[in-house]
């Protein structure tokens, strides 16, 4: 057991990790953080995304040990004082059936709309290109995003 | 889904401190940086080190460095920082355009390119790069350092020709000193996540140099001499491009596996060569 010191969603926190454990399992149950979620567990879908240190990155495959003095954002954190602009569109858009996606998705725009405020479409499919949702078809999605940029 | 065994980790603050720890033959030692391929071995049990080494306090190997002739592209450096570096964009595009075709956002964040090539599985994105530009891998160990030619680099499909107390510090990419252009065919399924069915690696020169690169369709990804001194000094004709795309039965030996068959390879790796070739021309004749 290691223990290792990082910023949640704005807060310091302070846990004893094994080597092995996943980051993604850590924020599910020793965080009790439940917007990233296990969908593939091998870095193909995108629903395990958080933001590390300003960047999108998948947590199945991060080991936590390795987040030792970092800076950690979920869905949890970026909504804390209520919902972005991103989120807002999203909802007006209907944007998610069962939502599992969801938090993956805005995640990986939020990263892109910090850096390129006005992405094209095509830059909006590149950036979520790794976010697999199985209910929508991903065009209300690309839509809510697209509205953000006008 | 957790990991089945424990192992000690380490982050060293430095290169000395590193290469020592390495230097322990009755351990199981696995290297980490961004992770993404390393993680997986470990959850699926290919991998049981007693020791994971991560490396990236070892800030040095965190650059891209222009020495004009060549270009040192260090251990740290991730899939979205090529993708960022000016560097690479106007020196080694198609560098710059495989490492926008390497899975997702999310994994260009973190995967790096010496993490792709040590892993060396034959449908890596970086090896028609690294063939085209005569790259060579930096490797140190208490011994010393040595640097690899990579078509030396890839022994076997997932084997490398680094030994096990040896650390990759990068790789050497070299610059053609005439005027030349590059290009880079990937065929996938869907983009996103999808590893290459095949793909192709093309440099061509003003003197009318070519170097081709395969990947995917052999147990490790490699230049093809053949077509390379077939096409030399030749204008390139629709009857000669035609002929090189024929040799290609001859120089690659895929096989059928879940992302597709072998004829399915051999006829797209003809036609994304030929799509390449052209493509590169064209740059070149952009810039001349
Ligand atoms: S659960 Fe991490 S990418 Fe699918
Ligand atoms: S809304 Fe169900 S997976 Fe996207």
């Amino acid at each position: 057991m290691k223990k290792i010191n990082f910023i949640l969603n704005g807060e310091k926190r302070q846990i004893y990790v094994e080597a092995s454990d996943i980051l993604l399992e850590v924020l599910r149950q020793k965080m009790g953080l439940t917007s990233p979620k296990c969908g593939c567990d091998n870095g193909d879908c995108g629903a395990c995304t958080i933001i590390l240190n300003g960047k999108s990155v998948r947590s199945c495959l991060i080991f936590a040990i390795e987040i030792d003095g970092m800076e950690i954002l979920t869905v949890e954190g970026l909504s804390k004082n209520g919902m972005t602009p991103l989120q807002e569109s999203l909802l007006t858009h209907n944007s998610f059936q069962c939502g599992y996606c969801a938090p993956g998705m805005i995640l990986s725009a939020t990263e892109l709309l910090k850096v390129n405020p006005k992405p094209s479409v095509e830059e909006i499919k590149e950036c979520i290109a790794g976010n697999l949702c199985r209910c929508t078809g991903y065009q209300p999605i690309i839509d809510a995003i697209t509205d953000l940029t006008k | 889904m957790p990991i089945a065994h424990d192992f000690d980790y380490i982050k060293p603050a430095t290169m000395e401190q590193t290469i020592e720890l390495l230097n322990q033959e009755n351990k199981r030692i696995s290297i980490l940086a961004g992770g993404t391929d390393l993680c997986n071995m470990l959850k699926n049990g290919f991998r049981v080190p007693d020791l994971m080494i991560d490396i990236k306090a070892l800030h040095e190997l965190n650059v891209i460095k222009d020495n004009n002739t060549d270009i040192f592209i260090g251990a740290l450096v991730t899939f979205s920082e090529l993708i960022n570096s000016d560097i690479v964009k106007e020196k080694l595009y198609i560098l710059w355009e495989a490492a926008h075709k390497v899975a997702s956002q999310g994994v260009r964040n973190r995967a790096t390119m010496i993490g792709n090539i040590c892993s060396a599985v034959a449908c890596m994105d970086s090896a028609a790069t690294l063939l085209v530009h005569n790259a060579s891998v930096h490797v140190k160990s208490v011994n010393g350092e040595r640097k690899i030619p990579v078509n030396e680099w890839f022994v076997d499909n997932k084997k490398t020709a680094c030994l096990n107390n040896e650390l990759v510090t990068g790789v050497t990419l070299e610059i053609p000193q005439k005027k030349y252009a590059s290009a880079y065919e990937k065929q996938m399924r869907y983009a996103g996540e999808d590893l290459s069915q095949s793909n192709v690696g093309i440099l061509v020169q003003e003197d009318k140099t070519y170097r081709i690169a395969f990947g995917a369709v052999g147990p490790t990804p490699k230049r093809s001499l053949k077509i390379e001194h077939f096409l030399q000094g030749k204008e390139l004709t629709d009857s000669i491009i035609a002929e090189a795309r024929q040799m290609i039965e001859t120089v690659i030996a895929p096989i059928t596996d879940v992302r597709s068959s072998k004829e399915y390879r051999m006829q797209m790796t003809k036609v994304m060569f030929e799509r390449g070739l052209r493509t590169a021309i064209e740059r070149l004749n952009n810039l001349i």
